[in-house]
């Protein structure tokens, strides 16, 4: 376990690493810093002083370097927009983020799981059928267009619900219905399937047969098998999550990292675009290795060697 | 696509074989998306003589008109006008080529660049596949959306720079199916009986790997389809797609985004369009699927 969890840990380093390289060298390597990053308006001199303010004149390598360098300690540069080190700007955004991230993903998982097991243990009734046809509308309506019906109908019309900004409870139920529903009809479809396979198998059978208990069966035999998939596809998810966040924070006004994200992009404020992609790709990386942990709780078979 | 569906059923299992195409449109579900696809792409393909309107033509005070079929509307213009007085209908055939377009091209790139990197890496193995495992896993904890966002942002938003963007972010579940299903692929005795024969590399790779991960390719393209259609008109919604004056179905719901109180048809049509065509993408996936590998079901 311990060989496996360093062997992880170095494939998690890699990722990070990897990630913080492909985000440098889009940035710094698709057209010049200085150029973008000033006033139309500035003179050669201003544009050059700039450029040798921020290093932006040294070799690509040596800039890397010490990119990499303070980011290690903690330093990722201050915002060229608000003056202020990224990452607190960053760190600052993602209570919000999270608060949004986590109750989309509850969300997803408290309706997805039930309605996916009970459908595969139904098949082809009609609680099947409508979570089927969930499942499919689910995956193919975008997450803008979703969220704009939302605002539409409860928001505009109905008038129930707040269509913009963080506040109490009310405020995050648009933004996790179209948060969530992306991940929730992925999760319907998996754990349907999931427990199908399950429950076509040889010891479910011989569990039915030597007389344990419906409850019993479902719980102990059928779902802990099930449960491996679909863990794995929360974790794999998550990206997808912080894809969808973009969208929803953007439309929702939503005060998160990702639509920070976004604006840097638009203002061309590369500190704050890498400190929230590496910040993204810790996020996931962390996740997916508490997960592989997670496994082996939940089948002793799984044994890392 | 036709030659590899008949390869893998001849080697797989040569009794009882129904035609692929009866197999394939057994469901209703299946059939429904076709028809989707097929009036999609008849859309982009005939854009000019379908559309009623050009789609850029401004016709100010016929701003608002609501559609046809609404108080107020007229017959002129099906769907109504957006803001601008131009006609939605027309917007939304013509937008149907756009996502054509990037759509095709997107998953072109992106499979093109996996399924190579993958039969690569299955078939080397090694510090070959190493090395493309791991820029697998970077690729794949970079949000797609970010990376497109700052692709476009950089690069400046064009048509080819969405294709690219939507290619070059698209590429990792290729890489994973195909690189394992060439590695089993390995050792099945007809390549080892070519790699016997003395049969070159790239003959081995194009006449006996290839063929052979084509048809999970092509459901991988299909879904792929589904995801560069709505990662596109995401990226237009964020003003980072295609130029202003190409239609877009993404665009055009961006642009109706603040009529939603009052002039709701400008944003609901060209959503639906979206909707309805990735809906369909994925009927005919799933359909395709099913058909090509029978245990999935």
């Amino acid at each position: 376990m311990t060989a496996f969890l360093v062997r992880r840990a170095v494939g998690a380093v890699w990722v990070v690493v990897g990630v913080a390289v492909t985000v440098f060298l889009i940035l710094h390597l698709t057209g010049d810093p200085a150029a973008v990053m000033m006033p139309p308006d500035a003179t050669t001199e201003q544009v050059a002083a700039f450029r040798h303010n921020q290093g932006f004149d040294r070799p690509l390598w040596v800039q890397f370097g010490s990119f990499a360098w303070s980011a290690l300690r903690g330093d990722f540069g201050d915002s060229l927009r608000h003056g202020e080190p990224a990452l607190g700007l960053a760190l600052e955004r993602a209570p919000a983020s999270l608060e949004l991230a986590f109750s989309a993903l509850a969300l997803a998982i408290v309706v997805a799981i039930p309605i996916g097991v009970l459908a595969a243990l139904r098949r082809n009734s009609l609680l099947d059928f409508v979570a089927r046809v969930f499942a499919l509308i689910g995956q193919s309506a975008p997450v803008y267009w979703m969220g704009i019906m939302l605002i539409l109908v409860f928001g505009v019309q109905l008038g129930w619900f707040p269509v913009s900004g963080i506040g109490g409870l009310s405020h995050l139920v648009l933004p996790t219905i179209t948060l969530g529903l992306f991940t929730m009809a992925q999760l319907m479809r998996l754990t349907r399937s999931s427990m199908l396979d399950v429950l076509k198998s040889d010891f479910l059978r011989t569990a039915r047969a030597k007389g344990v208990r419906p409850l019993a069966l479902l719980w102990h035999h059928a779902l802990r098998n099930a449960w491996l998939p679909i863990v794995t596809v929360i974790g794999t998810e998550l990206v997808a999550l912080f894809s969808q966040a973009i969208i929803t924070e953007t439309i929702f006004s939503w005060p998160g990292v990702a639509r920070l994200a976004v604006q840097a992009i638009v203002d061309r404020d590369y500190p704050i675009v890498e400190v929230v992609v590496i910040l993204a790709a810790l996020a996931f990386v962390g996740v997916n290795m508490l997960i592989d942990i997670f496994y082996s709780l939940l089948d002793p078979r799984i044994r890392y060697s | 696509m036709t030659t590899a569906v008949n390869t893998l059923s001849s080697l797989d299992e040569p009794v009882r074989r129904r035609s692929f195409v009866s197999l394939l449109f057994a469901g209703p579900a299946t059939v429904a998306g076709a028809i989707v696809i097929a009036v999609v792409a008849v859309f982009a393909l005939c854009a000019p003589w379908i559309a009623p309107h050009d789609p850029n033509f401004q016709n100010l005070p016929a701003a608002f008109k609501p559609p046809s079929w609404l108080q107020g509307g007229t017959a002129t213009y099906l769907l109504g006008t957006d803001d601008l007085g131009r006609d939605i209908f027309s917007r939304i055939v013509w937008g149907a080529r756009v996502a054509g377009i990037v759509g095709l091209s997107g998953v072109a790139i992106g499979g093109c660049i996996g399924v190579a990197l993958g039969v690569i890496a299955g078939y080397f193995g090694g510090i070959v596949d190493d090395v493309i495992a791991r820029i697998a896993d970077v690729q794949f904890a970079f949000p797609a959306v970010l990376l497109a966002i700052a692709v476009v942002g950089v690069i400046g938003p064009s048509l080819l720079t969405v294709v690219v963007t939507i290619g070059i972010t698209g590429w990792v579940q290729y890489v994973r199916v195909v690189r394992a299903e060439t590695l089993s692929l390995r050792e099945r005795d007809f390549v080892q009986a070519a790699v016997a024969t003395g049969a070159s590399l790239t003959r081995i790779l194009l006449r006996h790997v290839l063929p052979n991960v084509s048809s999970s390719v092509t459901v991988l393209a299909t879904f792929g389809l589904a995801r560069a259609i709505i990662l596109e008109s995401a990226l237009s919604f964020l003003a980072l797609g295609v130029p202003p004056d190409v239609p877009s179905w993404g665009t055009m719901l961006a642009d109706g985004r603040q009529f939603l109180d009052t002039d709701w048809w400008l944003g609901l049509f060209p959503g639906l369009a979206i909707f309805v065509t990735v809906l369909g993408v994925n009927l005919f996936g799933d359909g395709l699927r099913d058909a090509l590998d029978p245990q999935s079901r």
